[in-house]
């Protein structure tokens, strides 16, 4: 098909959109730890672009898209950008400049490395974390997303749906996420000492370019600048509206209402809706986004406050568990009239695409986190995945990376 | 009546200000200091070599209280404070001339 210039500027578009979400999640998870951290974790965030950057164009891309290997992984025929050019491909995104659609995912897969990092703040060594990075994005990031967006991947042939990355971006990051907190071990001082956050208006300011970036991600995924992507684009703002109000309601009636609630609330929603924005009403958005802060809500509050698990910054709480409720709600509230290369869902009388779903949040889940688990392991025999407890104390700016956030001479 | 000024990890605070509070201490100031002690702070190894740092990040609480409640209020720290490594922090006890509440003008004894 010829290149639709329309098309085309959404999706490039789109990609800075979403590349830009990055820093933002840098700013956002800044914000939240004690500020001995805060470069070291905004670090983790940033350095992604450069890191999945090149692993992406050189061999990521091919694994994810390239052609398929019994439904489980993509072939080397992209490696090195080969055969990804002005033209587009006959597969993915036929209106768009193949380069467009390969960057526009490879911002995904940046965004989805940095994402786990809030789980393993202030205690994590950053070459273990470059390692893991690596290894991570090659055996578990490509692999799942050639199941749910590659062309022959299993979960795609399977039916099981995913609009922009619920289950590649955020279950897959909050599951692995989880099992690395296992690995690694509480901070010291957690859950006794309050740690953090060091910069409230920094994680305002983070949860806004995520919200902005979002619509690159959501309505971005409808690859192409139509009436699917105003659907994805307003069912992604209703959502994490309903959301953050919600958060704002039972954070009001159980303590106080916080602004950190408040954005993390939207940001739940944002999540929840990733999976179901190309496929149903957007109005649906609402119940998407309210059922979000509750289950999010209450998950953290249980996680942290009576299993003290430290996932210090809610990776699982939130992309975890929004994720696997965002592909459930998918399959409740999609239909065909909205998106006829979807499925109907329960509300539309078809109860299986439920079923289908709960297949692709358990082969997603249980895929992250056993390889992430392996992985971790390996890691930690090798390097190690945890600082030493001096350079933990003083923090891992100044023991990581030899710098301090703010100037002055003593703090 | 003595003043305690007990410089400490700050990652011990929580333990710490529970000791006291279980043994009735609840009058303190914290506030957040930078320091070192013989090692002048601490040398991380790097590759290629030694990275100091010099002062480090502490909490300093002080409270005042009556001679007879030092051993209790320094035993209390000392055991909620200690890690055992270097940089567990010091305490240094002072004579204090005399009290007062500002609310009330309460003196001494009847201010602590």
């Amino acid at each position: 098909m010829p290149v639709n210039s329309g098309d085309t500027t959404w999706i490039l578009i789109s990609s800075a959109l979403v590349l830009l979400m990055t820093p933002g999640l840098a700013l956002f998870y800044g914000g939240m730890v004690q500020r001995k951290n805060l470069l070291s974790t905004i670090m983790m965030s940033f350095v992604s672009l450069g890191l999945i950057g090149i692993l992406w164009v050189c061999y990521g891309y091919s694994l994810s898209f390239g052609s398929d290997n019994a439904g489980f992984i993509g072939g080397l025929n992209f490696l090195g950008l080969a055969n990804v050019g002005q033209e587009p491909s006959p597969v993915y995104a036929s209106t768009v400049p193949h380069l467009a659609f390969m960057v526009f995912q490879g911002m995904f897969a940046v965004i989805t490395v940095a994402l786990m990092t809030g789980a393993v703040v202030e205690r994590i060594k950053f070459s273990a974390i470059l390692v893991f990075s690596v290894l991570w994005l090659t055996v578990v990031y490509s692999p799942v997303a050639h199941w749910v967006w590659g062309d022959g991947g299993w979960l795609a042939s399977f039916g099981a749906l995913d609009f922009a990355g619920g289950a590649v971006v955020h279950i897959n990051a909050g599951v692995s996420a989880l099992a690395l907190v296992l690995l690694l071990g509480r901070r010291r001082g957690f859950p006794q000492q309050t740690m953090g956050p060091n910069n409230v208006p920094m994680i305002v300011l983070g949860a806004a370019i995520l919200w902005f970036g979002w619509f690159g991600f959501n309505a971005g995924s409808a690859l192409a600048s139509d009436g699917l992507a105003a659907n994805a684009f307003v069912a992604t703002n209703i959502s994490a509206a309903a959301a953050a109000v919600t958060w704002l309601i039972i954070s009001w009636i159980h303590r106080r209402p916080t602004i950190v609630g408040t954005v993390t609330g939207a940001v739940a929603g944002l999540v929840a809706i990733t999976p179901a924005a190309g496929f149903v009403l957007p109005m649906n958005g609402i119940p998407i986004g309210i059922v979000a802060a509750l289950v999010c809500y209450y998950s953290m509050l249980l996680l942290k406050e009576k299993y003290h698990l430290d996932d210090s910054l809610d990776v699982f709480g939130v992309h975890g568990i929004g994720g696997i409720w965002g592909a459930l709600a998918t399959g409740i509230f999609a239909s065909l009239a909205i998106n006829p290369a979807g499925a109907d869902g329960l509300i539309m009388g078809n109860g299986m695409q439920l079923l289908k779903q709960l297949v692709s949040v358990l082969a997603v889940g249980g895929y992250a986190f056993g390889v992430t688990w392996v992985l971790g392991k390996l890691v930690d025999v090798t390097i190690g995945l945890r600082v030493r407890q001096a350079e933990e104390s003083v923090g891992l700016d100044l023991s990581q990376h030899g710098e301090r956030a703010y100037g002055g001479l003593l703090r | 009546m003595k003043k305690i000024e007990a410089i400490i990890r700050e990652e011990q605070l929580e333990p710490v200000k529970k000791a006291l509070e279980d043994n009735s201490y609840f009058g303190m100031t914290v506030s957040e200091v930078s320091g070192r002690g013989r090692q002048k702070g601490i040398t991380l190894q790097w590759r290629v070599g030694e990275y100091r740092i010099d002062l480090l990040p502490k909490l300093k609480i002080e409270l005042v209280v009556l001679d007879e409640d030092v051993p209790v209020v320094v035993d209390a720290i000392v055991r909620n404070a200690r890690t055992g490594e270097t940089g567990d922090g010091k305490i240094f006890i002072l004579p204090v001339d005399g009290v007062v509440r500002v609310r009330t003008g309460d003196k001494d004894k009847d201010a602590i």
